[in-house]
């Protein structure tokens, strides 16, 4: 299968896009060809991810299938591709989330309709997703990672809410300004390093060497901005709501399954390795942050009447915990973070899912407004208990394997000076933050709920008293049911995922350690 | 005593003269009888001169003619090659424009390849003198064509605000390098000025008359506070000559300043560096933030070139310092080229759109997307890469400018970084509006859908910089390559 083991990477990648020019070449007026040809090629992709599930070494913490071709010689940038146990259970899931959302909209294009340019948006945002995961070059990586802005910033303005103007504008301009100053960090990075090189296997191999611990710092800040942006990381999360709300439904499930992920992977895969140093000392910051996301997110959760924009902030506050782990720099807190964007990504896409079929069926996701689906479609309402649950992390479900271990690992995170370095305070300060998150986990229990219990308890409203409300359709089932089952799966078995991360995260912290 | 004469090296420039000359006669041969004889003979001429260029690099020997005044190497027929192909799309671009506003084509072509042979010219201009000339065979012609609509008040002040201008800047250029002149030996030659600033520093008196030489060219290159004609000639001038304006001639503003510091002023960096850093700080803050004001798409795009004008001066600005030369050159080239494929790309729409709304205004723009798709996905993906999001040509083009920039890795040049990384996040709020107005609104009732259709020049016009914004905004090596062999 050598064919396969030098393709399969570049094949993902680019099957979508390929995709995307043919949908674009059918006239518009062939709707169901053109969502045929979408899904052909979202489940080809996603084919091509089981292809290379199935001949993944999961003993070989290295890259694998990789490809390594000529690109821009004059910046000495390659295309560079691979893949290793981080980035597999991300690109997994951003094939299946794909997927189901191809199928979701089915018969629920948003308007103004127009399902040539939505599915083609959408396969855009495939290629820039699967790309930015398995991208082994930081300019290659910085492509891919710009790639998936353009098509997510017509999705929210063309087919988003009453305000999608201004969030669509907010959401490109806070993203644009973050991966600008990423850029330059890349750029000062290939100039400070011992091998001018983008290449990320050479990079994270240097661990920074040779770089002054203040540049590193610097350079390191830079990276922060262009990633914390897209988490997003408490101050700089204000995009985030206003882009989720807005957004059409199968735009919010990509935006929060995925495309914050990147920000968390970027973390993993380019800063943290690659200036240990600078990660070290900014590790304590980066854990405040996230807490107080985690903090934040959970009361503004609670001060919401928005069932969508509640989602939106419970997705600041769960992101903090991954962040949390990151901070640790331990194998225990990076695992418990890559398992937590895995969980996130599946659980929050539900609630997304659900927040856009309540709003269709009510037309209004205002709480107040809103009560009683468990009478009126008893299986959308079970659903939406189900999906709150494993978000608020009830053990035997996904989202508690993402939390509990990450606030676990706070209680004993890498620290800077051998045995006694409790006296520098980053002991205790983590320690402080494993409280705080620990309370967050209340208050998530308790928004979830109170959501749970104001949109599918109670009494229907006099308004809606006559309303008739389907439940949940055929396509919905389909769609949701591989999220449910691997929700109910990963929450049982969570090895799954800790199988394919555990080596690489052993390697990377070992690497992490050693340079310091 | 004749100088020896080596006609290989200079084909592209008899080519396109002989080719002037066919076009004026022609249009006295033909007159009216069929509109577009000039504008044939114009596009074949300049492809025709592309030939000499090509068996030139193919060749790749550098020859120096007239006791090295004039000489070709990579770097001139990476530059010759450019404004060729330039030319060409501007052609397919005014074709139908031009015919169709019943004014005399003949001499519209015969004035545009006038000003494309200053070009030429200007790309092997290794002295002062023949920069002079070569810019001046640049400019003239330009101010006949900005007024070319002469019944249109508008017209008129463009092309007199663009004259007033243009000839106070080459009086204050002359000035400034006749006391280069005296002040470095008295010879005209670039290389020797270089060596006598490398044998004897600069003085004082050196020092400013490199300022009002660079402050010449600023005009030429609309940089800020240089600017003035700028916006007015671009609105008031016809929409393929602004296009011609704000790429081809801006290039060959550029590649004069490029020239004149490569081969000149380098060594003396602590005379001129301070100038462009200013200008170009001035021109990315003072673009951007005026262009987000704009309601006139034209206008809007004339305060954007000024911006992207001073991109372009970022790295020349730090070509001084360390070992950023050669990145920095690289940088202004790759550019310029990209640059040139976007902005031309743009203003071919804009041409487009106007034939079917007859207005420029970007309210007008609105529902493009159900309107006119095709227009408006290029469009969009010009205006993207102006504001340099990948995958498109723009991304790379500020990708070496902050190359240059961290190459140079001296603290003016990471500010000015710095203030460029920030312009580039303010110059994407103006193009996405634009963007947003064609998508997100819904088109005036009262607009017809496809009223008259577009020509086919125009369209392949369009479809050539498109092509060339994906294609390179993928795979850059292939501009990166050009830059890497000029220098």
């Amino acid at each position: 299968m050598d064919w396969f083991d030098n393709w399969a990477l570049t094949l993902a990648v680019f099957i979508p896009i390929v995709g995307m020019v043919i949908v674009l070449l059918i006239p518009k007026a062939e709707e169901n060809l053109i969502k045929v040809v979408t899904l052909l090629a979202t489940l080809l992709t996603g084919a091509v991810g089981i292809g290379i599930l199935a001949n993944f070494n999961l003993d070989d913490g290295h890259l694998q299938f990789v490809a390594n071709e000529r690109w821009i010689d004059v910046i000495h940038s390659r295309y560079h591709v691979g893949i290793d146990g981080i980035s597999l259970p991300l690109v997994l899931l951003t094939m299946l989330v794909t997927v189901c959302c191809v199928v979701y909209s089915w018969n629920h294009f948003p308007e103004p309709h127009n399902p040539k340019a939505f599915l083609a948006l959408v396969l855009l945002l495939e290629t820039g997703m699967i790309g930015t995961f398995v991208a082994q070059d930081l300019i290659l990586f910085f492509i891919f990672f710009e790639v998936v802005l353009l098509p997510m910033f017509f999705m929210i303005g063309v087919w988003g809410g009453p305000n999608r103007e201004y969030a669509s504008i907010k959401f490109f301009l806070f993203t644009l300004f973050g991966s600008a100053l990423m850029l330059l960090s890349f750029l000062a990075l290939f100039f400070l390093s011992k091998v001018h090189t983008f290449d990320m296997v050479t990079l994270t191999r240097l661990h920074g060497d040779g770089i002054v611990h203040g540049t590193q710092l610097l350079v390191f800040a830079g990276m922060f901005l262009g990633f914390a942006i897209k988490v997003p990381m408490f101050p700089f999360h204000t995009w985030l709501p206003d882009a989720h709300t807005e957004a059409p439904t199968v735009g919010s499930v990509l935006l929060a399954a995925i495309m914050l992920k990147l920000g968390t992977y970027g973390f993993i895969r380019i800063a943290l390795p690659m200036l240990p140093g600078a990660a070290q000392s900014w590790a304590p910051w980066i854990g405040l942050l996230a807490v107080i996301g985690i903090i934040y997110g959970a009361l503004c959760c609670l001060a919401q009447r928005d069932m969508k924009r509640l989602i939106a902030f419970s997705s600041v506050a769960h992101m903090g915990f991954v962040m949390l782990g990151i901070a640790t720099l331990t194998t225990f807190g990076i695992n418990a973070a890559v398992f937590g964007m895995v969980a996130h990504g599946l659980i929050t896409g539900m609630l997304f899912f659900i927040a856009g079929s309540v709003q269709e069926r009510y037309g209004t996701r205002e709480m107040s407004r809103l009560g009683g689906l468990l009478t009126q479609a008893p299986h959308l309402g079970w659903l939406l208990g189900f999906s709150a649950m494993a978000s608020l992390g009830l053990p035997g479900l996904a989202g508690f394997w993402g939390e509990f271990p990450a606030i676990l690992s706070a209680y004993n995170p890498s620290l800077p000076f051998g045995l006694f370095n409790w006296l520098d305070g980053t002991l205790t300060t983590f320690r402080i933050y494993m409280v705080i998150a620990a309370i967050g986990t209340v208050l998530a229990a308790g928004y979830l709920l109170w959501m749970f219990q104001r949109v599918a308890m109670g009494k229907v409203k006099p308004e809606f008293e006559h309303a008739h409300i389907h439940d949940v359709h055929v396509s919905e089932w389909i769609a949701w049911t591989p999220l449910i089952l691997l929700i109910v799966a990963l929450g049982v078995y969570p090895e799954l995922i800790f199988k394919m991360t555990d080596l690489p995260v052993t390697q990377l912290v070992h690497g992490l350690t050693r340079a310091l | 005593m004749n100088p020896h004469v080596d006609f290989h090296a200079i084909a592209p420039e008899l080519v396109l003269t002989g080719t002037i000359l066919i076009v004026l006669v022609a249009d006295l041969i033909w007159p009216e009888r069929s509109r577009f004889t000039s504008s044939r003979i114009a596009s074949i001429g300049v492809l025709a001169a592309l030939i000499p260029v090509i068996t030139l690099a193919a060749d790749g020997t550098t020859r120096s003619l007239f006791h090295g005044a004039f000489v070709v190497d990579n770097y001139a027929l990476a530059f010759e090659g450019f404004f060729l192909v330039v030319t060409y799309i501007v052609l397919l671009m005014s074709s139908d424009y031009i015919s169709e506003g019943d004014y005399y084509q003949g001499e519209f072509y015969f004035l545009m390849l006038t000003s494309v042979l200053g070009m030429m010219a200007m790309a092997s201009a290794r002295d002062l003198i023949s920069i002079f000339v070569a810019l001046e065979t640049i400019t003239i012609p330009t101010f006949v064509l900005a007024g070319w609509r002469k019944h249109d008040s508008k017209s008129n002040e463009a092309a007199i605000k663009y004259f007033i201008i243009g000839v106070l800047s080459s009086a204050i250029m002359l000035y400034g390098m006749s006391i280069v002149f005296g002040e470095t030996g008295g010879s005209t030659l670039l290389s020797d000025i270089s060596g006598h600033i490398v044998l004897h520093g600069t003085s004082t008196l050196l020092a400013v008359a490199i300022f009002l030489t660079i402050a010449g060219f600023a005009f030429k290159i609309s940089a800020v506070p240089f600017h003035f004609w700028t916006p007015d000639t671009y609105e008031g001038a016809p929409t393929p000559v602004t296009a011609f304006l704000s790429v081809a001639s801006k290039a060959g503003g550029f590649v004069a300043l490029l020239t004149i510091i490569n081969f000149g002023f380098l060594p003396s960096q602590d005379s001129w560096e301070p100038v462009l850093w200013v200008l170009a700080a001035a021109s990315i803050i003072f673009g951007n933030l005026v262009a987000l004001r704009q309601t006139n798409i034209v206008r809007m795009l004339a305060y954007s070139s000024i911006a992207q004008g001073g991109f372009i001066l970022v790295p020349l600005a730090v070509a001084g310092d360390g070992g950023a030369r050669v990145s920095s050159l690289e940088a202004v080239l790759i550019y310029l080229f990209i640059y040139a494929a976007m902005n031309l790309g743009a203003f071919a729409v804009v041409i487009a759109v106007a034939r079917r709304t007859g207005s420029a205004e970007i309210d007008t723009y609105a529902g493009l997307g159900q309107t006119s798709p095709g227009l408006a996905v290029t469009l969009t993906i010009f205006l993207f890469s102006l504001a340099g999001i990948p995958p498109f040509a723009g991304w790379f083009a500020k990708f070496v400018m902050f190359r240059a920039v961290l190459d140079a890795n001296s603290p003016s040049a990471i500010v000015l970084g710095v203030i460029a990384a920030l312009g580039s996040v303010v110059a994407f709020f103006y193009y996405a509006g634009v963007a947003r107005v064609m998508w997100f609104h819904d088109p005036a009732p009262e607009a017809t859908t496809a009223s008259r259709p577009i020509p086919a020049a125009l369209t392949v016009a369009i479809g050539l910089c498109a092509a060339v914004t994906i294609v390179v905004g993928i795979y850059p090596q292939i501009f990166a390559k050009i830059g890497e062999l000029a220098f």
